[in-house]
């Protein structure tokens, strides 16, 4: 026993871990060196805009470096149910009048405005007051911004000004899924009618699933003839899954806009072999059924690549094994060689759900109103409403859900048993 | 118990795969009950044809399969109840080795009880006890390849074919499966159909061998008298080590005749020439000729020693005889042995009738 736990030196006297280690490093070195452009391009095209994203969709700085005199006067506001003490509405003034000097009084508005409905009135009044030189700053400020408006004399408004403060807000995040925070600092749910994102979340699961189970019903018959078929056939087969893949994901999705429209190919084939009247061709685009298709057909490589590269693996002989044992072609199928599909299957389904579920522009040309997902709505506070922050956490959102599902994935299939190629 | 000597039987069958070239032409071959049959043969010559033929994964493109009197044809290959190993084992990845071996027995509908005694039995058929929960990945090639004999004995076929089974496998358990094979197949009295391109392992294990080449069968005997009295050149070439010499028959009577090389003649055993001036391959095995013979032989020649091979147990010399540098002697290694030089004149000499003129080449 002692001998193996004896340290082993070489001839030199070295002990031999340190000389392997001399020995390796040099080829370490090499190998990082290697993957060092690629680990460079992620941080900065990848995890960086990440990080960034998510600092944008948290930050809530604006008020908190708008009205810092403000906030520090509020510590000493103790009674919450009572307006604050007179330091917080010099404090209030003294901001708001360094803000107007900076012409940037109105972002203040519209940012307390999106915290409290009737905000951006009541600064508009007291901008006026300022303008016109109407505080006197030798007496009570408290007094004269009270008479202003009423709302000021509300202690709902100041306590809204409170919940600024805080350099950083979930608030975007509760919004993504249909929440705010209520007055009293609790999570509450939007109204029944305006909770829009929580639709969108689940028809996007919902899209992203279904789509994948299509893809995968249409690919594997697929994939299974192209691994089976003789060389030259196959070729060609694989050229077929192929050639979505070098046309223009737009032109496709255009040309399913041609089939699909109501005056389009398919409805006025239904029409002609009498499936349909002509004054009853049903609506196959701008709703779900559209973006079925579309995805379907676009993102079926996906499934059929994996599936591909796994049942190529798979030697003719098994099935042949299973039949001449006794076993019917079906449950030779089922027993052999769909098990040893599984990998194949995994990769694909996760490959086509996770694309699905961050697809963009398909839904959004063939969708219409109830075939969009969450991405256009990302897309639509990105370029219409220009509330970045918004679509950053929403975005992060998607990227979350998208591990989760990974993790799901895993405890439930392994990552090990899946194969991409 | 009698027993059927027509159990498996190729009646007139051909095979094409392309509608122009007959893989498989006229078979005819009756294989009985029992029996341990191998079919031998190069690459291409039909025979792997055959034994899918027999599993149901080819169909003949004319004639007839019979099993046991019953034509089979058009019976699927999972109703046939015929076992089968493969080339690469096709042991199912995903299954244990228990699992592996109750498959033929599960989809049967065999009882729990019936299977794992079963299982049991045919793992200890192979020396495999003990292995049941292992996954054919974690065995050995040569364990691999019991398991998947054992799975082909299971279910108790009739037949089971076997389709170059031990072809990955290295020399020496090559040679210790083909004992474990041949003892299983003597203990159980199941009739094996086997395939190999492999001349000794055919030697080795075989009642009989079918040899097979260019879609037909060659010759069709014990493994002896294939090597000891093959048919035709092909046969001769293929089986065993084998000197020939090519020439024509310039006489030629009952058991003797007299053939014309180059610039020599020699006599030789008539097998399928019949009359003077046909031309003829002449096969003689190495170890029927002998250096210095002390009896007298009919046909005796002095050779040149070209090069000398020591194998051990005996040593190769290759010697220029008769116009022909690439004559092989096989000479025993014994005590009395002599001293063998290259370039060293030494006298040759056999008998007539182990000098088989055969068809020309």
């Amino acid at each position: 026993m002692s001998s193996e736990t004896k340290q082993i030196l070489t001839t030199d006297g070295i002990p031999l871990e340190v000389s392997l280690k001399k020995a390796e490093k040099k080829n370490k070195i090499k190998a990082f060196l290697l993957v060092a452009p690629l680990l460079l391009f992620l941080v900065i095209t990848y995890i960086f805009p990440i990080g960034d994203m998510f600092m944008r969709s948290v930050d809530d700085r604006m008020v908190t470096n708008m009205l810092p005199k403000t906030f520090k006067a509020m510590e000493k506001w103790e009674n919450l149910e009572e307006l604050p003490p007179e330091e917080v509405y010099r404090g209030f003034y003294e901001d708001y009048k360094l803000l107007v000097e900076k012409q940037e009084h109105g972002k203040l508005g519209q940012r307390l405005n999106k915290e409290k409905n009737g905000f951006n009135t009541i600064t508009k009044r007291l901008f006026r007051q300022i303008k016109r030189n109407k505080i006197d700053e030798s007496i009570s400020i408290k007094e004269q911004i009270n008479k202003i408006h009423k709302r000021w004399r509300n202690v709902e408004f100041w306590l809204a000004i409170k919940r600024t403060a805080p350099p950083y807000t979930m608030a975007k995040y509760l919004k993504g899924m249909d929440m705010y925070v209520a007055s009293d600092g609790s999570i509450a749910q939007v109204d029944e009618d305006r909770r829009i994102h929580r639709i969108l979340w689940l028809r996007t699961l919902e899209i992203a699933f279904f789509v994948t189970l299509f893809s995968f019903f249409m690919g594997y018959p697929i994939a299974h003839l192209l691994a089976t078929l003789p060389m030259k056939y196959s070729n060609l087969l694989m050229i077929c899954v192929l050639l979505p893949f070098w046309t223009s994901l737009l032109v496709r999705t255009a040309s399913w806009m041609i089939l699909l429209q109501q005056q389009g190919v398919v409805n006025d084939f239904f029409v002609m072999i009498g499936l349909v009247g002509d004054d009853n061709r049903p609506e196959m685009m701008y709703n779900k059924v559209g973006t079925y298709v579309a995805m379907t057909q676009i993102l079926l490589p996906f499934m059929v690549l994996p599936l591909y590269s796994v049942m190529k693996t798979i030697s003719p002989s098994l099935m042949r094994a299973g039949k001449s044992l006794g076993g019917t072609p079906f449950v030779a199928f089922w027993k052999v060689y769909f098990p040893l599909t599984i990998p194949g299957i995994g990769a694909g389904c996760l490959l086509v759900f996770i694309l699905a579920i961050g697809y963009y522009i398909t839904p959004a040309l063939v969708g219409g109103a109830s075939g969009t997902l969450i991405s256009n709505q990302i897309a639509f506070h990105m370029k219409t409403t220009l509330d970045w922050s918004f679509a950053s956490a929403m975005g992060l959102m998607l990227l979350t859900g998208v591990l989760v599902i990974y993790w799901i994935y895993n405890k439930l299939v392994g990552v090990d048993n899946i194969k991409l190629g | 118990m009698s027993k059927n000597p027509e159990f498996v039987k190729f009646d007139k069958v051909d095979k094409s795969y392309d509608g122009k070239v007959l893989v498989v032409k006229d078979l005819q071959l009756d294989i009985a009950e029992g029996e341990f049959i191998t079919m031998l043969g190069p690459s291409g010559s039909g025979k792997t044809t055959c034994l899918m033929m027999l599993a149901g994964f080819e169909t003949p493109t004319h004639g007839e399969i019979l099993l046991d009197g019953n034509i089979i044809s058009n019976i699927p290959p999972h109703k046939r109840g015929i076992g089968m190993v493969f080339q690469n084992y096709a042991l199912f990845p995903h299954m244990t080795v228990y699992e592996n071996l109750a498959f033929p027995l599960r989809v049967r509908k065999v009882e729990k009880d019936e299977i794992d005694k079963k299982v049991d039995k045919a793992l200890s058929m192979v020396s495999l006890n003990g292995f049941e929960t292992r996954m054919p990945a974690q065995l050995s090639g040569g364990q691999q390849q019991r398991v998947a004999v054992a799975r082909a004995l299971v279910f108790d076929p009739a037949v089971v074919l076997m389709d170059e089974p031990l072809g990955a496998l290295d020399k020496n358990l090559r040679e210790s499966m083909q004992y474990e094979i041949k003892h299983i197949h003597e203990s159980i009295g199941v009739t094996v159909v086997y395939v190999t391109h492999d001349q000794s392992e055919a030697l080795t294990m075989s009642n009989r061998i079918a040899v097979f080449n260019d879609g037909k069968v060659q010759q069709l005997s014990n493994p002896a008298e294939l090597y000891e009295k093959p048919v035709n050149s092909f046969v001769a070439e293929f089986i065993g080590e084998n000197n020939t010499f090519n020439g024509e028959v310039v006489d030629i009577d009952k058991d003797k005749c007299k053939v014309k090389l180059a610039n020599s003649e020699i006599l030789a055993n008539p097998i399928s020439v019949k009359s003077k001036g046909e031309k003829t391959t002449v096969s003689l095995r190495p170890e029927r000729a002998l250096i210095n013979p002390t009896d007298k032989m009919d046909n005796m020649f002095t050779g040149k020693i070209e090069e000398v091979i020591y194998h051990g147990d005996h040593t190769r010399v290759r010697l220029n005889l008769l116009g022909s540098s690439e004559f092989i002697l096989k000479v025993p290694n014994s005590t009395s042995n002599l001293e063998l030089k290259v370039s060293q004149d030494i006298n040759i000499g056999w008998n007539s009738v182990d000098a088989r003129a055969l068809d020309p080449k």
